[in-house]
């Protein structure tokens, strides 16, 4: 057992800090979220070029480091920045769907083009109507001669407007909920048939409704296996918790440097609202929730290659927590700044909304307590 | 970063179980869930642990402790939780030693650290005063130098297991005229045969008796049994605090804690189905649960700090408070799980000569004591409050 970081690691977190701390700072991300198109594609190159794509890929694979670990730690500085790129839907989601279930030629291809920032990946798979439940699919995917054709409405795909590629869930035999017959497909964005509608998120980032209208695949556009793609979309989602949870840390870590920083300075009753209990203890307690949640994280993130229902309910157990967390952290600081926390030209109301969004991403605390609930009494 | 362990932590592991298994007294089996233990009990578990080369488990090697890291340590904690071994009482091993070895005389390390791995010196605490609770430094018992001797006289209290104990360490006030309560303290070690010390049992609503009152009256000490530094007891008093916090989290007793509430929940009905099946109780159950996985990784961060060689700080606060509440909820829950078979109340019962059948199952005789015996935890030790305090003042700067 070991819980330091190598010396690569320690280096790569300062990368990642030092960029986020000059060409991310505040004003620039509200500029950036606020104007079209929402997002700086010579960010995205940069982090190419500084090897921030290619860090949780092997060597082997064509990266330059090991897997989640590396990923925990850009999504936890990237937090710090409330960066808008889509790094979690690309390397994280996209990634890990090549890597746990790609042909090699898939692996290849799409693998190389994440680390050298030419392909952006979107993650098309609720619905209206299937809220938190990966496995509620009626978009389907019939069979057309060797390939498919896909119909549907994907709803909220996070990063959709930045993606060159989308990969979609769709159901290609059983019942709407069903286990089994769902397929995980791999659809160019500018495919015939495939039309999205645009629009920003709460938090600052942006998303679309995705339509599918008889659009034709290849068979060789399915990642995994057929009928049987719910293992490897649970696994690549329990990934994607993992690298969300660390990003909540790294926002939770700028809401509480921000509110000690602002309750030393602002006086009320002819000294500093720091100086009274009522407000130091919820502050203990808001740094607490941060170092409990930071510690689910860890614990997450280095279980992610155990069997599944091990990584399962380390899943729903980090995300129960750093929810949790997330709440009592960003009101917290809202409280504590009083007025000032309710204004759009101060960070903290910014943080407070991606934190917020981060709640309901992927399942939210109740949906993770009944999961980790009926696997461990199951 | 790595949540594996090794071949070599594993073959450790196994030679731990194995020696629990095979060593622990078969006599003391089943005392620690019983509730039941004597000096006598402790004793035994000492020197079946010293005999093994054990006996101060996580000390270093200089001292004649195990040497082990902070992993073996871990395991070490793991397999006695699991084997519901007795605990090792805390006073001498881990809250007095790391003091001695940091402040004290190559003599009194000499002297005191052995008698402690072998179990001669059975140590308890001189800390808390009927009006010095958490606001310790205004602790009023007085040592009075009178030559090569200092004259003790005050009042203790919450001296737990103080009726077993041979020795005493005891914060006294030497400088009556220092200018903040912090200052004139000093930090003396006590032979509770010494005429003039006298030890009066305090009876909890649990019915149990682990502490007491702890008069001294014109105790006549040595000059030689004072720690470190005339006055400067309140240095070496926090330094204990801080170690006592760590080993506070008590994380492998709780993970078996959960897992016999988990046994008692399948077994006792709700609405005909084991109440573990109640979505509202396992529910709580399942936070409880997760709770504990956040301060066990929160510990293990902690530990891999000091395995750099950076001490316990002000963090270890939040394994107090975490720590202790986890161990309250758990408890509570367990008397939930028991329904009406909380109520019957068996100390010092049955009667002798009654050999009629228990009531109610074994595992709900104590589950209403131990729930109001835990409200201790959050208390001692710094209540929980304090530890608020602690974090504000020296982690976040408040």
């Amino acid at each position: 057992m070991d819980f330091n970081f190598t010396s690569e690691q320690d280096q790569l977190r300062d990368t990642v800090a030092k960029l986020v701390s000059q060409k991310y700072d505040f004003d620039t991300r509200r500029k950036v979220a606020k104007s079209e198109p929402g997002w700086r594609p010579e960010m995205w190159s940069q982090f190419a070029e500084l090897g921030l794509l290619g860090a949780s890929f092997t060597e082997a694979e064509g990266g330059f480091g090991s897997g989640p670990i590396e990923a925990m730690i850009i999504s936890e500085e990237f937090g710090k920045g409330l960066v808008i790129e889509p790094y979690l839907q690309t390397v994280v989601i996209g990634g890990n769907f090549f890597r746990h279930g790609g042909t090699h030629a898939q692996k290849e291809e799409h693998i190389a083009g994440i680390i050298g920032g030419e392909t952006r990946f979107a993650f098309a798979y609720s619905e209206p109507k299937s809220r938190f439940d990966i496995n509620d699919v009626s978009t389907t995917a019939k069979k057309d001669g060797a390939g498919y054709t896909l119909n549907g409405h994907k709803a909220v795909v996070l990063g959709a407007p930045f993606a060159t590629h989308l990969i979609v869930t769709a159901r290609t035999s059983g019942g709407q909920r069903d286990a089994n017959g769902v397929t995980v497909f791999l659809v160019a964005k500018n495919a015939r048939g495939v039309t999205t509608r645009d629009y920003p998120t709460v938090d600052g980032l942006r998303a679309s409704e995705v339509y599918f209208e008889n659009v034709a695949v290849g068979a060789d556009a399915v990642i995994g296996q057929v009928d049987g793609g719910l293992p490897l979309v649970e696994k690549v989602v329990d990934n994607a918790i993992a690298a969300l949870c660390a990003e909540a840390v790294g926002c939770f870590k700028v809401l509480n440097e921000a509110t000690i920083s602002y309750a030393k300075q602002r006086k009320q009753f002819g000294q500093p609202i720091a100086t009274f209990q009522v407000l130091q203890h919820r502050m203990v307690d808001m740094f607490m929730a941060a170092e409990q949640a930071s510690s689910m994280t860890y614990m997450v993130t280095l279980k992610l290659d155990e069997a599944d229902k091990a990584r399962k309910l380390a899943a729903s157990a980090a995300k129960v927590q750093v929810g949790k967390a997330g709440k009592l952290v960003s009101q917290d600081a809202v409280q504590i700044h009083g007025g000032m926390g309710m204004t759009d030209e101060l960070n903290v109301g910014h943080f407070f909304k991606r934190v917020t969004m981060i709640e309901s991403q992927f399942g939210n605390t109740d949906w993770h307590l009944r999961r980790f609930t009926e696997l461990s009494n199951g | 970063m790595d949540v594996q362990f090794t071949p070599e932590e594993i073959a450790f592991r196994e030679e731990v179980r194995a020696f629990l298994e095979t060593e622990y007294p078969a006599e003391l089996r089943g005392k620690y869930s019983r509730d039941e233990y004597s000096k006598e009990d402790f004793l035994l578990w000492q020197k079946t642990l010293n005999k093994r080369g054990w006996g101060a488990p996580a000390w270093p090697k200089k001292h004649g402790g195990t040497g082990w890291t902070a992993t073996q340590r871990y395991i070490f904690q793991e397999e006695c939780a699991r084997a519901e071994t007795l605990p090792i009482p805390p006073f001498g091993m881990a809250m007095l030693a790391p003091v001695l070895m940091a402040f004290a005389s190559d003599e009194q390390k000499a002297h005191y650290l052995p008698r402690i791995i072998d179990g001669t010196d059975f140590w308890c605490q001189g800390y808390s005063e009927p009006g010095a609770g958490s606001d310790l430094a205004s602790l009023k018992t007085k040592a009075e130098r009178v030559g090569d001797h200092f004259i003790i006289n005050g009042q203790k209290t919450w001296t737990t297991l103080g009726h077993f104990a041979d020795w005493i360490f005891v914060l006294c006030r030497t400088d009556p005229t220092a200018k903040k309560p912090q200052e004139g303290i000093s930090f003396i070690l006590v032979d509770m045969k010494t005429p003039g010390v006298e030890v009066r049992p305090i009876i909890t609503m649990d019915g149990g008796h682990e502490v007491n009152e702890t008069w001294f009256t014109n105790v006549k000490v040595p000059v030689a049994n004072l720690v470190g530094k005339e006055n400067e007891g309140w240095t070496y008093a926090k330094y204990l605090l801080a170690h006592e916090r760590t080993g506070i989290a008590g994380v492998a007793r709780s993970k078996k804690g959960i897992e016999r509430l988990r046994e008692i929940a399948s077994v006792e009905l709700d609405q005909g189905q084991p109440i573990i099946r109640n979505p509202d109780f396992a529910r709580k159950v399942s936070e409880l649960e997760i709770d504990l996985t956040a301060l066990e990784y929160t510990e293990l961060r902690t530990l891999a700090r000091e395995s750099q060689g950076k001490g316990p700080g002000p963090e270890s606060s939040i394994l107090k408070i975490k720590g202790t509440e986890i161990q309250q909820r758990i408890t509570e829950l367990t008397l939930e799980a028991v329904g009406v078979y909380g109520a019957p109340y068996f100390r010092g019962f049955p009667l002798d000569g009654d050999n009629q059948h228990p009531i109610g199952p074994d595992y709900a005789h104590l589950t209403a004591p131990t729930y109001a015996n835990m409200r201790k935890t959050s208390i001692y030790g710094g209540s929980n409050e304090i530890q608020h305090n602690i974090i504000a003042k020296m982690v976040l700067g408040l």
